[in-house]
């Protein structure tokens, strides 16, 4: 088996699989083995391998059984959701030891599904990022970084000096499906966590609609925004792990019974009756020319195949990334309160006293992102600011879910924007600005559809100049996840995004790899 | 258990024997729901007026200061698992034997609120008469704490599950204690929160352990409007509620065993004008002990005032032992709780019928219709038929009500006798309850069972028996489980003297040895006789019986 086939869909995969061409086992020894190859990604802070090999083998007894198309299939999963048995560090000196008894409800679906954990991957300390810069483990890397396109345009500068981030927070997920490491993997998505990767490594990023898959298990940012998120090479990919992951969870009070049971897509999606909204506001300052010329182009293909494509506006937009702000910090300043290092995490060895020892922890434990965010939140908690910031941010919050609403109910199927602003940074460049200005850049494209509770899915167009992916992003109405992904499943067939593994270049640590490990 | 922070030394989450022992070795001697009685002990009119007339000796101004006192209940609701976890709930198990990943705060767990204690909170609000909120919503409340695990307790600050509601309440008044006098004090409203774990502090090695046992416990806080005036009104009222919860089967009451806490709102002030500046006393585990922390208190503002000193707005901790409260150390910087939505939690609906439940709602729906069709009959309603039904004293029905199981008992005696339920009474809140004091027994421990003590009562009202034998028979009965009366009264020859040849030897006898008292009685001194029929009595160990005894000595005599 060569790594090409490990570009193919999952329906493909489990159809070698069954007939018996690949074994789950061999299938789960080349991803391992591409997860060494591509350690220079640091995309994975833990790699499953023996647990993984395992239940690969627990695949290959059960295939013949005909379990579903997940079996045997690998996946990875953002290092934010709890594992049984399996560290879950968050990036975080805090949990860097933090073994969990338990699974979270979403990764649980997958392994009852017989799907194959690879291992937990990178992100920014607690999923406060957008560019996976910002974790204990260090940066995660782009993988088209070292693709041909990238490396061409680069100009032969040094590999070491120059790569792209893999956006973030859940960068390693992003990285790990398109380097074909994995064949999905779970993000979290709270105001583009999951989408904003998924564009900047050319995968589809799905955040589903708030409520339709259970935040069990997922370590919370911001409790009323985070959904768990989906990132695959393919819509098609993305609707299987959809239909195995949405649905109530009794664990999970917030979560509700899926509209539809079967998630299938249609191949013949006909947008002669679709209304696409291009919501005005997206045309911010700092949007590439490349970007936005790639947004044109789909609004005219579209148009062309016989959709409605309207201007709309969404006025309280503008707004969005200032509320998210006092929210986000406001809920994180809640949820981060139980780290205290008494009951699990770390725990400073400073102990004059109980109040000393929580403060030394809590210190040592989090990265400054999180400590200002702790301190923001606790500000905008205070009893006399109480109504001045968090209850406006909540009144706001409803203005803009408001905005969605009208637009949808005046006819609009789906918004189509970009998911960000450009193809990815280089990370020397991406550094230069502290996380607040990254984050509230990046995610403004991304954050409405967290404070409205929305589905959104971005879906890789194109190239850029650079050689770099470029994602478009589609908003629909809530719990039309599945109308959402058959509009993106229809462009995803007229882009024609290429796999990496099309311009895979003999890298020299690639070689010092192959070599070490084939011995 | 201390309610005080640490000083010093690191928490720890106790797993050894040290911690066992200290849970187990806290219980205080008192159990409040074991005490039977009114609270007439101690003299505490009634009136508004009274604590300050206590005090007159010091200072008569021009209009007297009277105490004003809100309470503050938390009862721990009675259900097999916690508010929102799965977790068994249980007062003596080893220290963190009873914790779900939720309890500890494991990260990414999530509260599922338990429908038991949503009905709980709700029937005991229907009970008290309260607007049940169709909608309430939960909150969390943030400040570090060792026992707190997640850092904030939900609780419920905006919209409460219950609110208006009243808690009639009865004191014995008058001169002979035995005047019902009935008061009412308002509830606020009743909210749903976590209990939080125990903290032991080990001064000697500078350590805190936890116990999360009781993390996560569901709780119904009660907030009572500042409507008493003294300790003996609180006590009462608590008192009245434990009985309200305990029939309602929605918490066990036991305060010594914290299922039920108090923290007492006290100020003064002269009537008419505003209210004082109060303070929250804390750390009460009897009902006895907040009748006299409160009334401490009250006498320590009044004077605290008359000497022109202010009082202070404090949190004080009730030492029972020298029955005064002192400050809390801890609670001297102004808690800031940053209280935030629990965005984890939907809004808490409970719909008036069945047909208002939309479908969807599952079976897990809380109706009211349903909860409020199940209430039981309430402690007020029993008094009232024990009155009406059986002609009893108000004073008789509060001490069957008030003592779990006696008016079960005492109405099982009533239904296997032909004794007047008026003559039952005695026998039942005299006799057999003194027994069970001395023995420190509740009612469903006593050895002497209904029918038991109802066929003793037959054999009294029958003749076989006088009521002097009866009382020895119960004695010997209690003895001597098992045995029935008639058994007891046939071994011991105990049965009355009924042979009037015997008799009148006997009263011959004792005629014969008291030629004075004879003399005296047909001098026309009456007195003299019911002395002449003690001795009789005397001399038959009790057994003869009085009215032929009576007439054999008027023939004698006359």
């Amino acid at each position: 088996m060569s790594d090409f086939l490990l570009k193919v869909n999952v329906a493909k995969m489990h159809m070698v699989c069954v007939e018996g061409k690949v074994s789950p086992t061999e299938l789960c020894r080349r991803c391992l083995n591409r997860i060494r190859k591509t350690r220079h990604l640091n995309a994975y802070i833990t790699v499953t391998e023996e647990l993984a090999l395992k239940q690969a083998e627990e695949a290959e007894v059960r295939l013949l059984r005909g379990v579903g198309v997940l079996d045997g299939i690998p996946f990875a999963v953002k290092d934010n959701f709890c594992t049984e048995n399996i560290r879950t560090t968050c990036a975080s000196r805090m949990l860097r030891d933090y073994i969990p008894p338990y699974n979270a409800t979403v990764v649980q679906r997958l392994l009852d599904q017989g799907a194959v954990l690879m291992g937990k991957t990178n992100m920014d300390e607690f999923a406060m990022g957008s560019g996976s810069t910002d974790g204990v483990f260090g940066p995660a890397r782009n993988p088209w970084s070292y693709a041909a396109p990238y490396r061409e345009q680069a100009g032969g500068a040094e590999e070491d000096s120059d790569w792209v981030i893999a956006g973030g927070s859940s960068g390693g997920s992003g990285a790990s499906v398109t380097s074909l490491t994995s064949f999905l993997a779970l993000g979290s998505d709270t105001g583009g966590s999951t989408r904003n990767p998924g564009a900047l490594c050319g995968a589809v990023a799905l955040k589903p609609t708030y409520g339709l898959l259970s935040r069990h298990g997922l370590i919370p940012l911001v409790n009323s925004m985070d959904v768990p998120g989906i990132l695959t090479r393919s819509t098609s990919d993305a609707a299987i792990v959809l239909d195995v992951l949405q649905g109530r969870d009794l664990k999970d009070s917030t979560t509700v019974q899926s509209p539809t049971s079967h998630t299938g897509l249609t191949e013949d999606f006909d947008v002669r009756n679709l209304c696409v909204g291009i919501p005005e506001e997206y045309h911010a300052p700092g949007l590439s020319p490349e970007t936005l010329a790639q947004w044109s182009r789909l609004a005219d293909l579209l148009e062309g195949a016989g959709a409605r494509v309207r201007r709309v506006s969404l006025p309280h937009t503008r707004h969005s990334i200032v509320c998210y702000h006092v929210l986000c910090c406001a809920e994180v300043a809640s949820n981060m309160a139980r780290f205290d290092g008494l009951e699990f995490g770390h725990r400073s060895t400073v102990d004059s006293s109980t109040e000393a020892m929580y403060a030394a922890s809590r210190h040592e434990g989090f990265n400054d992102v999180v400590r200002g965010r702790i301190l923001c939140g606790n500000f905008f908690l205070l009893k006399q600011n109480y109504e001045r910031y968090f209850l406006k941010a909540q009144q706001v919050r409803r203005l803009i879910a408001e905005d969605f609403r009208r637009v949808f109910s005046a006819g609009v199927d789906v918004l189509l924007t970009p998911t960000t602003l450009s193809d990815a940074t280089r990370y020397s460049h991406f550094i230069e600005e502290d996380n607040r200005t990254r984050s509230s850049q990046e995610d403004i494209f991304t954050q409405p559809a967290n404070i409205a509770g929305l589905p959104a899915v971005s879906v890789p167009t194109a190239l850029s100049s650079r050689g770099l992916p470029i994602g478009l992003q589609l908003i629909g109405p809530a719990f039309q996840d599945q109308k959402l992904l058959n509009v993106a499943h229809w462009i995803e067939q007229r882009m024609g995004f290429p796999s990496i593994s099309n311009y895979e270049l003999p890298n020299k640590r690639e070689i010092d790899m192959e070599q070490t490990t084939t011995v | 258990m201390t309610q005080r922070r640490p000083e010093t030394g690191r928490a720890l989450v106790a797993t050894g024997n040290m911690a066992a022992c200290a849970v187990l070795g806290t219980a205080p001697p008192l159990h409040v729901n074991k005490l039977s009685c009114l609270f007439y002990r101690k003299v505490c009119d009634v009136h508004r007026h009274g604590v300050a007339r206590r005090f007159r000796s010091t200072r008569v101004p021009d209009q007297e200061l009277v105490g004003v006192v809100g309470l503050e209940v938390h009862a721990q609701i009675r259900s097999s698992t916690k508010l929102f976890s799965a977790a068994e709930v249980g007062f003596s198990a080893p220290p963190n034997s009873l914790v779900s990943f939720f309890d500890a705060s494991l990260p990414g767990t999530l509260p599922v609120l338990n429908r038991r204690c949503v009905e709980a909170a709700v029937t005991t609000a229907l009970a008290l008469g309260c607007t049940v909120n169709r909608k309430s919503l939960f909150d969390r409340k943030h400040y570090f704490y060792a026992d707190l695990p997640a850092g904030y307790q939900i609780t419920q600050q905006r919209r409460a599950v219950a609110v208006d509601g009243r808690l009639v309440y009865s004191l014995l008044g008058g001169r002979k204690r035995s005047q019902v006098q009935t008061k009412t004090v308002r509830i606020k409203q009743i909210q749903l929160e976590q209990d939080s774990g125990k903290s032991l502090h080990d001064d000697q090695r500078c350590q805190t352990l936890i116990d999360l046992n009781r993390a996560g416990v569901g709780l119904m806080e009660l907030v009572m409007e500042p409507d008493m005036s003294c300790g003996e009104e609180a006590a009462a009222a608590v008192r009245e509620l434990q009985l309200i919860l305990q029939a309602l089967g929605t918490c066990q009451g036991n305060m010594s065993e914290g299922q039920l806490r108090v923290d007492a709102n006290v100020s003064v002030h002269r009537p008419g004008e505003a209210l004082g500046v109060r303070t929250e006393v804390k750390n009460i585990n009897s009902a006895r002990f907040l009748s006299r922390a409160i009334d401490y208190e009250i006498q320590r503002q009044i004077e605290a005032l008359e000497r022109g000193e202010a009082v202070q707005n404090e949190t004080r901790m009730y030492d029972s032992k020298s029955g005064h409260t002192i400050p809390m150390r801890d609670k001297e910087g102004l808690q800031d709780y940053r209280f935030m939505p629990e965005p984890n939690l939907p809004p808490l609906v409970v719909y008036e019928d069945r047909r208002s439940v939309p479908e969807g709602a599952g079976p897990g729906a809380v109706v009211l219709e349903a909860l409020r069709e199940s209430l039981p009959e309430l402690p007020s309603a029993r008094r009232g038929r024990l009155v009406r039904s059986y002609g009893l004293l108000p004073e008789h029905s509060f001490t069957l009500v008030n003592e779990d199981g006696l008016m079960e008992y005492f109405e099982a005696v009533v239904k296997e006798t032909r004794k007047e339920p008026r003559k039952v009474i005695g026998w039942v809140t005299n006799e057999l309850l003194g027994h069970l004091k001395q023995h420190n027994l509740s009612v469903s421990d006593c050895p002497v069972p209904p029918s038991a003590l109802a066929e003793l009562l037959e054999l009294q009202e029958a003749g076989h028996i006088s009521t002097s034998v009866a009382k020895q028979v119960l004695q010997l009965m209690w003895m001597d489980p098992g045995k029935g009366a008639q058994e007891i009264v046939r071994e011991q020859d105990l049965g009355l003297v009924c042979d009037s040849g015997d008799l009148q030897s006997v009263c011959q006898r004792v005629l014969d040895s008291n030629p004075d008292q004879v003399r005296a009685l047909r001098e026309g001194n009456k007195k003299v006789f019911n002395r002449l029929m003690g001795l009789v009595q005397k001399e038959t160990k009790g057994r003869a019986d009085p009215v032929l005894v009576r007439r054999i000595l008027e023939d004698k005599t006359s």
